[in-house]
């Protein structure tokens, strides 16, 4: 597979993966606050320190001003609209190596948000736009498993959304859990803390699966652990590690690569923290010193992928 | 010959013919007023059984299909969004077996004589000695390129896949507009147009006998596959794109996914040792044809334009070791420049001892004192046109022109008699389109693809370009042209 495809496809998917994660996040933020007017503020900040995006409070004073700065701003190069957009531009240029269907779904999507104004979304259902916007996505991802190869290029579109989604969890948790409240309680700080986790589980798509093994009892400890180390949960931390730790197995078959090369090194050290990692440990050590080290080595993995497949220097190859 | 009458009820209320224009220029669907050709009979009886609102509701399903699957291309200069659908038309240009067969041969004729003449004008250049063709002519042409002189390429084909223009002239007759063998493009909008033709139409077009477009992929693949490199076997087959913001990347994704091939940029390529290599995630993989869909002026910056960025450098070095096919081959434009159009009926009998199958349009050229002349004179009523240019670019259409682009081309014309031709203003046939609800008629062209490899291949259709604008000539997508579905019978 050429470099450039398989860069094309890596990011794509991350795109992709944001403009999810970041429908996702408005969606629950919209949803929540209505019961919760009273914590609108703090949330809104909350959503925004998640996503990396600098704003002033004072201007970001309404949940339209909001959702309008997530979803389409121009001064905001993340909004949701322009991942999407990006998304597609990369699908674009490698248009011959997706399915028809997958372009197909990805330029509907594209159009649809194209289409679609601020001032239309918020007059009417703003939650069914964004609901359709995950749909959308999650749509693509089946048709990208039953349409096409699940060779190369299948590896680097996981490879693509598991180090984004591994990354973004990471940095939704720690975000979150600075703003919990000690374990000192009077009635309202319980309640506030029983709210934002459940603003978290949401934010995750988690809450469900979260009651399935550990009921509605929401415990930070719990919360924590299921995020973080739960190996079937499709959203958690350890399960995008596994992800792209298969990936990475798979792509090394099909170049036939040294599997002593750094990318695989880094990916196996990662896997291996999650694989022994014990919930007591993590959180005496400090729960985020512990995120931060996993999007350092996120981080790591994703420039050894650019160099092992991607911008590699061409005297190494032709020398092999 | 029988010919069917509309029913006089049908044009009383409302039939989609009642604006249809019919008068000396050659119309594609009617032979006069009330009677059809023979191949559009059943097409006619359909249009007149179908209402306005269902074939409007058929057009929007049409332009739905393109733009969903993302069936665009770039317009240049334009300043909001670059991406545009490319305008569809709805109802098919129909070929009788017949017609297509004449062109078929013509076709044939023409390209085999071409080619020879490409490598006889790069090797000993007999044509040129026995003065057929003015030396002056090639020398001075921007297309020629000297770097190509005395190199062997496989099969001794230069002009692997071809797009002739094709117009009907008012007594029915094909004519050669122009030769397109550098790197013609339109193809996938043929096969494109087909797909959703099969979707709007099905019942029509399976009663009507239509014959297949199917295996384009597969014969482009083929007749590049024959062009490798000391016949290698299994050859690595790439399609080189400039990249998405060309006006054609469309065409280059939609063709490299029918073959099978990688499409790579020139970023993609390296060469080392004359050898040229891909990059790949498993390391460098050896290319031995690249369909390369860029200009010769921008392929390698160490031979050709420096400043290109689209290039791979070294390549032509390659290229010139036999380690890569290039197809086109590079140095191909010198034998479409609009001047040396002139003689390809006296090329066509120098070298095949045969009369031309396919006839030229009569073509004037501007260094003869004599005709420069006559052409000044008559600016008015002739098309002018810039001998290196493609695409409907750097074009006078005297009637349709103004007093003062008139003066800027006689001007030009003066400054550098060499660069432009004159043509009389030929009507384009025309064929029913359908247009605001009501069928109209139309300028169209007619655009097949030749395939040269180990053999020729053409596929029976091509693209009809439509002037969607009533009255103008110019079918170009570039300047607001259309197509439609070209249906080749198969008796």
């Amino acid at each position: 597979m050429l470099s450039r495809v398989a860069d094309s496809l890596y990011w794509m998917s991350r795109y992709l993966e944001r403009a999810e994660h970041t429908a996702r996040l408005i969606d629950v933020h919209l949803n929540h606050i209505l019961e919760q007017p009273s914590a609108a503020g703090l949330r809104r900040h909350q959503v925004l320190a998640s996503l990396y995006v600098p704003a002033d409070s004072d201007v970001i004073d309404s949940d339209y001003a909001l959702a309008e700065l997530l979803t389409f701003q121009r001064s905001n190069s993340n909004t949701m609209a322009a991942c999407i957009a990006t998304a597609r531009e990369n699908a674009r240029q490698v248009r011959e190596q997706i399915s028809t269907e997958m372009w197909e779904q990805l330029n509907q999507l594209f159009l649809f948000i194209n289409n679609t104004k601020m001032d239309q979304i918020w007059a009417d259902q703003p939650h069914e736009f964004y609901h359709a916007v995950k749909q959308g996505s999650h749509l693509f991802q089946g048709i990208t498993d039953s349409t096409m190869n699940h060779g190369q290029g299948w590896h680097f579109i996981q490879l693509g959304r598991f180090i984004e989604r591994a990354m973004a969890t990471a940095r939704l948790l720690n975000v979150e859990f600075q703003a919990l409240g000690q374990e000192e309680q009077d009635a309202a700080a319980t309640n506030r803390n029983h709210f934002n986790l459940l603003v978290l589980l949401k934010s995750c798509t988690a809450f469900e699966a979260y009651s399935k093994v550990y009921t509605a009892s929401l415990q930070p400890r719990h919360v924590t652990e299921f995020l973080l180390l739960d190996r079937e949960f499709p959203h958690s931390i350890c399960f995008a590690v596994i992800m792209i730790q298969n990936a990475l197995n798979a792509l090394a078959g099909a170049t036939e690569s040294n599997k002593t090369a750094r990318v695989y090194r880094l990916a196996g050290r990662l896997f291996a923290t999650f694989d022994y990692g014990q919930i007591d440990e993590i959180m005496q050590e400090g729960l985020e010193v512990y995120l931060a080290n996993v999007q350092k080595q996120c981080m790591q993995i994703h420039n050894a992928i650019d160099k092992q497949f991607i911008s590699y220097p061409i005297e190494e190859k032709l020398a092999a | 010959m029988h010919a069917v009458s509309i029913p006089d009820k049908k044009i009383g209320w409302d039939s989609p013919f009642a604006n249809y224009q019919l008068d000396a220029v050659y119309d594609e669907m009617f032979e006069g007023s009330n009677k059809s050709w023979p191949q559009y009979q059943r097409l006619n009886q359909r249009l007149l059984e179908l209402t306005p609102v269902e074939l409007q509701q058929r057009q929007q399903a049409a332009d739905l299909a393109f733009l969903h699957q993302g069936i665009t291309f770039t317009v240049y200069s334009a300043n909001e969004g670059t991406e545009r659908i490319f305008p569809y038309d709805l109802l098919p240009r129909i070929l009788s077996a017949a017609e297509w067969s004449t062109i078929e041969q013509g076709l044939v004729q023409r390209i085999t004589a071409l080619n020879l003449f490409l490598h006889d004008i790069y090797h000993k250049g007999h044509i040129l000695r026995d003065r057929v063709v003015p030396h002056e002519l090639i020398y001075s042409s921007r297309h020629y390129r000297r770097e190509m002189r005395d190199l062997n390429i496989p099969h001794g084909v230069y002009i692997t896949v071809t797009g002739t223009d094709l117009i009907r002239q008012p007594d029915g007759q094909f004519a050669v507009l122009e030769d397109n063998l550098r790197v013609p493009s339109g193809a996938s909008y043929m096969l494109a147009n087909r797909q959703v033709m099969k979707n709007i139409f099905p019942r029509l077009f399976a009663d009507y006998g239509v014959r297949p477009l199917d295996g384009y992929g597969e014969a482009l693949l083929k007749t590049l596959a024959s062009m490798a490199p000391d016949q290698r076997a299994d050859p690595t087959i790439v399609l080189l794109s400039p990249g998405v913001f060309n006006s054609a990347y469309f065409e280059h994704t939609f063709l490299a996914r029918h073959m099978g091939i990688p499409l790579v940029e020139g970023r993609d390529l390296v060469t080392h040792d004359n050898v040229v290599y891909m990059r790949t995630t498993a390391g460098l993989q050896r290319v031995d044809v690249i369909y390369r869909r860029i200009d010769d002026d921008f392929i390698d910056p160490l031979v050709f334009r420096s400043d290109s960025t689209l290039g791979v450098p070294g390549l032509f070095n390659a290229y010139r070791s036999g380690n890569v096919t290039l197809a086109n081959a590079i140095g191909t434009g010198v034998a479409d420049d609009k001047a040396v159009y002139a003689y390809v009926p006296a090329i066509i009998r120098y070298y095949l001892q045969q009369d031309p199958i396919l006839p030229n349009i009569e073509t004037y050229l501007l260094e003869d004192p004599k005709q420069c002349d006559y052409v000044l004179n008559n600016l008015d009523q002739l098309v002018v046109k810039a001998v290196g240019e493609s695409g409907g670019y750097g074009m006078l259409i005297g009637p349709h022109s103004t007093q003062e682009v008139r003066e800027k081309f006689r001007q030009k014309i003066c400054a550098n008699p060499r660069e432009y031709i004159a043509q009389p203003t030929i009507m384009l046939s025309r064929a029913p389109c359908f247009i605001d609800g009501k069928v109209e008629a139309r300028h169209v062209d007619l655009r097949p693809y030749i395939l040269y490899g180990d053999k020729v291949r053409i596929l029976p259709g091509g693209l009809t370009r439509v002037a969607l604008k009533r009255g103008s000539l110019v079918v170009n997508s570039s300047q607001g042209g259309g197509s439609k579905d070209t249906w080749v019978l198969n008796s």
